[in-house]
């Protein structure tokens, strides 16, 4: 218990202490909601679909908590080039607890990232539609975070180095965001994208979190949301301390 | 020297092999370290030093052989392993964005060390290394020399029964040096610690070390007392003899990924610190 806490501390401490990431990690959602929030605003209202800042608030948080998510995962591989991973390594403790903390810490710092843009979604003008329901969404996303954090320190375990960095942010960070319906609604889509966007995680998160945020009719259902979330969740994060216990420093 | 007072072994390392792939770093090697003993371990770049230290450490799993440290097998009882030894590795293992006190007290919680003690026990240690009046300075603003100390005091935090040092002093100023080896060797003349190191420095392993092994190409090709050594291969100094051993060639050693990845964090210049 102890080691897990002394893990999840050390993210946190991390987190506060690098002000610079902070800031610099604002500055991605704060210009998409301006660029598209007002930018396809008149367009959206045309249609008749309504505010697409109450729209694309929840669908930007989400994409905040998961950058910083899945970079909290790929930590991992940072913590092997400055050698701190050795430490943790020799240390007599299980792998399992080293990366349950490190999860839960990376989980923490992402949905205090999402906080954050909550708040700015705020400033531009998103209201949330029920204050009651805010908690179900807090939900949401710490499921999303503890997910995506899951996968990041799978995938950085299988690294050496960050060569493949690149590779996984255009081929796997990139599309589950943008095909995930964070952007646009998920109604009247082609078949194929309708398929795709089913097997997008975050689909479900970014479902969840608008149902709680503005009472919009959940695509997937807010059940078939938090089951699938969960389930996701729970087998990353074993898949994720299986790949964890194989690193040999 | 108390090397030849039979404490017993505390290290006994059976018919070792390593293989990655086609390649065999560590070739059936067999050696013992005696209880409370200062043990130098040499050999050239590629070698197999590193890779031996990392069976002994448990960050490997051996090809084949046995390692028994302190009574535990490191493959069928790691966590036996890991609680009698301490390290200081060759490259840091610090957290950069803690502060000394902070990198000392992940440590006391890894190896559990009981809340009553664990104050003044991290207190003693930084000051045996002189790091205690900054032990809330954040672990990145230490010189080279201030870091390897709070390595030490680190890897001998939880009483280790053996501490292994790979290539502790390098990149150290001798005065530096020198306070680091009066460090191990009081605490090895005061608990009994056993001392594995290695080391580029044909010098100072004559100096402190009680008995030395020589690694070549994954075999050791030489153990005994330095004078052994000496009178073995006729040589007036130690490196001399060692170059004996091992021949005058320069070994080439390939960067592993992680060096590759340590130059290119360099050149992204600090994107996280």
């Amino acid at each position: 218990m102890d080691v897990i806490y002394i893990m999840w501390l050390r993210q946190l401490k991390k987190y506060f202490r690098s002000k610079s990431r902070i800031v610099g990690s604002l500055g991605q959602p704060l210009l998409f909601l301006l660029a598209f929030g007002f930018g396809f605003g008149a367009v959206f209202k045309k249609a008749g679909a309504g505010n697409y800042m109450q729209f694309l608030a929840p669908g930007i948080i989400i994409m905040s908590v998961l950058f910083t998510a899945i970079f909290s995962g790929i930590d991992v591989i940072w913590d092997r080039q400055f050698g701190f991973l050795k430490e943790t390594m020799v240390a007599p403790v299980s792998r399992f607890q080293i990366m349950l903390g490190k999860t839960l810490g990376g989980a923490t710092v992402a949905s205090i990232q999402g906080v954050i843009v909550f708040v700015l979604t705020l400033i531009v003008g998103f209201r949330p539609h029920d204050l009651i329901l805010l908690p179900l969404g807090a939900i949401v996303v710490f499921l999303v975070a503890i997910l995506f954090t899951s996968l990041g320190i799978a995938l950085a375990s299988t690294m050496e180095d960050m060569q493949g960095f690149q590779l996984i942010m255009n081929f796997l960070v990139m599309p589950i965001f943008f095909l995930s319906g964070a952007l646009f609604p998920l109604e009247g889509l082609p078949k194929v994208m309708d398929i795709i966007a089913m097997l997008d995680p975050l689909s479900y998160g970014v479902d969840g979190l608008r149902f709680s945020f503005i009472g919009s009719e959940a695509v997937f259902g807010m059940t078939t949301d938090m089951v699938v979330l969960f389930l996701l969740a729970a087998a990353l994060l074993g898949i994720g301390s299986r790949l964890f216990e194989r690193i040999q420093v | 020297m108390s090397y030849n007072i039979d404490h017993g072994n505390v290290i006994t390392v059976s018919n070792l092999v390593k293989k990655f792939g086609d390649f065999t770093a560590v070739d059936n090697i067999s050696f013992e370290v005696k209880k409370g003993e200062i043990f130098a371990f040499l050999g050239p770049n590629g070698a197999g030093k590193s890779t031996t230290i990392k069976m002994l450490t448990t960050l490997l799993h051996p090809t084949q052989g046995t390692v028994t440290l302190n009574g535990h097998d490191t493959t069928s009882d790691k966590n036996g392993v890991r609680k009698s030894i301490g390290i200081v590795f060759q490259d840091p293992s610090l957290d950069d964005d803690l502060t000394a006190m902070e990198n000392m007290e992940f440590h006391a919680t890894c190896y559990k060390i009981p809340h009553n003690t664990r104050k003044s026990r991290i207190e003693e240690m930084l000051r045996f290394v002189e790091l205690w009046d900054k032990r809330d300075e954040l672990v990145k603003t230490f010189s080279g020399g201030m870091k390897r100390r709070l390595e030490i005091a680190r890897g001998l935090l939880h009483h280790p029964a053996i501490l292994f040092l790979d290539e502790p002093t390098l990149g150290l100023d001798p005065q530096t040096r020198n306070h680091m080896w009066s460090y191990v060797k009081d605490i090895n003349e005061k608990e009994g610690m056993t001392v594995f190191f290695t080391t580029h420095y044909m010098e100072e392993a004559d100096r402190v070390a009680e008995r030395i092994a020589v690694i070549d190409h994954g075999k050791i090709i030489a153990t005994g007392i330095s004078s052994e050594l000496k009178a073995k291969t006729g040589a007036e100094s130690l490196e001399d003899a060692f170059l004996t051993l091992t021949g005058h060639k320069i070994r080439e050693e390939e960067a592993s990924g992680v060096d590759r990845m340590r130059m290119m964090g360099r050149v992204w210049g600090g994107r996280r610190r």
